[in-house]
């Protein structure tokens, strides 16, 4: 083992703020953002990379966050939770997940809500299939997904022509 | 969790990545997309001391047709598989990458990390063993090409030296008339599969040009099963010579019982796999659409 493990420095934009920092090299993407940025909206579940809890999205790409360095998104523009909505509106796919009863707990509720977003974002009609496609890497212990699917298929609707 | 800690290290091309590897020692680890090295490390089963990281060298994630064949950059993730274009013209591809865990997964894991960690259980190394393919690898002091079937040597052990890197994937494009089929079964998205099975099929009229089948998590790396493509190979595919190659199958599956299955169920698994992807690159190679993913329980 070396004797002393230098910092690396990192630049990340978050949520469209840009951060300047300095991190061990095994900081967790999930724990800077939590423990360094204080956005404790974004989860840890397993931290195994099965669950989801933690999924945020990467230069638009949805990504377990448990399983990136930090220093992996040096350069990289990081979107959580925190950043779906826009000047105090929720977000179409957060406002549906609310109308369509999408969450009992919510610990899996940021996580599958990004993944929402991301498929969104690319297909805005998505089929029943892509939908479940979408949120396979997302686990949810509550809901049994029915409600969680109806808020995606809400949101699509909702987000129509928007 | 957190892994030991290590020293990172961020090389400009792949050339000084093998240098690094070179000067480092056996303590240092290439680091791709990280999907089943980081979980590997959380759990410490891997500490290494340092990580070279390979996703900020320019230029290692494509994928390009040249002299008959495909190149894949060794850093090309599964997601930008599952989307191209040749994953729609060589169906196999798109069996594969798209099926390979869930989405964020596919986002970031690369088809070079893949082949690299050579675990028993991962998609891309079944897959390519049915298909004509070479493995680009560089070294300090230069390259060589190795064909999958001595690329992977063990569960977890390449050709690789140490101071090797997995530069970039080559495979041949398969004749006209051919198709393919890979079926993987699994309890959910995010896990490895149960079993599986790659099968690429030639056929010409009603007979059997060409077979390769190959099995994936029922034997400690992918394995050929050359029995099984010898009772297809210049025979008309009829239920006869798919029961002759799904009892090869069924001989050859060496599987471990373990918390996915009993080793009974597995090769029983393995053969309906077989089965049922012989049927569907059989329909493909006569320009059939089938559209298939991974299985579910």
């Amino acid at each position: 083992m070396p004797d002393a493990i230098k910092k690396v420095p990192l630049a990340v934009k978050v949520n469209g703020r840009q951060h300047s920092l300095s991190v061990e090299p095994r900081t967790l993407l999930v724990e800077l953002l939590r423990e360094n940025l204080d956005l404790t909206g974004t989860h840890v579940g397993c931290d195994t990379t099965y669950c989801g809890a933690c999924t945020v999205l990467m230069n638009g790409a949805a990504v377990k966050s448990c399983t990136i360095f930090a220093v992996q998104a040096d350069g990289a523009e990081i979107t959580t939770v925190e950043g779906l909505e826009r000047e105090g509106q929720l977000h179409p796919v957060q406002k549906a997940f609310a109308d369509a009863y999408g969450l009992q707990c919510g610990y899996c509720t940021p996580g599958l809500m990004l993944s929402a977003f991301e498929l969104l974002t690319r297909n805005n009609q998505p089929s029943e299939k892509e939908i479940r496609r979408a949120i396979a890497g997302n686990t949810c212990r509550c809901t049994g997904y029915q409600n969680i699917f109806k808020a995606i298929q809400m949101a699509a609707e909702n987000m129509k022509g928007a | 969790m957190y892994p030991r800690e290590f020293c990172y290290h961020r090389p400009s091309s792949l050339k000084e990545a093998a240098t690094m590897l070179a000067q480092l020692g056996e303590g240092a680890k290439l680091l791709a997309g990280g999907q089943s090295l980081i979980p590997l490390m959380k759990l410490r089963f891997a500490n290494p001391a340092h990580l070279v990281d390979l996703k900020f060298v320019a230029g290692t994630s494509y994928i390009r047709e040249e002299e008959g064949g495909i190149r894949f950059g060794a850093l090309t993730c599964h997601a930008e598989i599952e989307s191209s274009s040749w994953a729609s013209k060589i169906p196999i591809l798109h069996d594969c990458a798209a099926g390979i865990a869930d989405p964020q997964v596919r986002n970031r894991g690369t088809i070079g990390g893949s082949l690299a960690e050579a675990d028993p259980s991962g998609d891309w190394a079944t897959v390519l063993m049915t298909l004509p393919t070479e493995i680009r690898c560089l070294r300090p002091e230069g390259e060589r090409m190795i064909p999958i079937s001595e690329f992977i040597k063990d569960a977890y052990t390449t050709a690789l030296s140490h101071d090797e890197v997995l530069r970039e994937i080559f495979l041949k494009l398969p004749p006209k008339g051919s198709g393919g089929a890979y079926l993987a079964f699994k309890r959910c998205a995010p896990v490895y599969p149960t079993a599986s099975a790659a099968v690429q099929l030639t056929i010409e009229g009603d007979a059997c040009r060409e077979a390769r089948i190959a099995l994936g998590c029922v034997g400690l790396t992918p394995v050929r099963v050359k029995e099984a493509e010898a009772a297809l190979q210049n025979q008309e595919i009829s239920e006869q010579t798919i029961s002759s190659a799904t009892e090869a199958v069924r001989n050859s599956a060496d599987p471990q019982s373990d918390m996915r299955g009993s080793a009974d169920y597995k090769r029983s698994l393995v053969a309906a796999l077989v089965k049922r992807a012989i049927e569907i690159a059989r329909k493909r190679a006569r320009g059939e659409k089938v559209e298939v993913s991974h299985l579910y329980a």
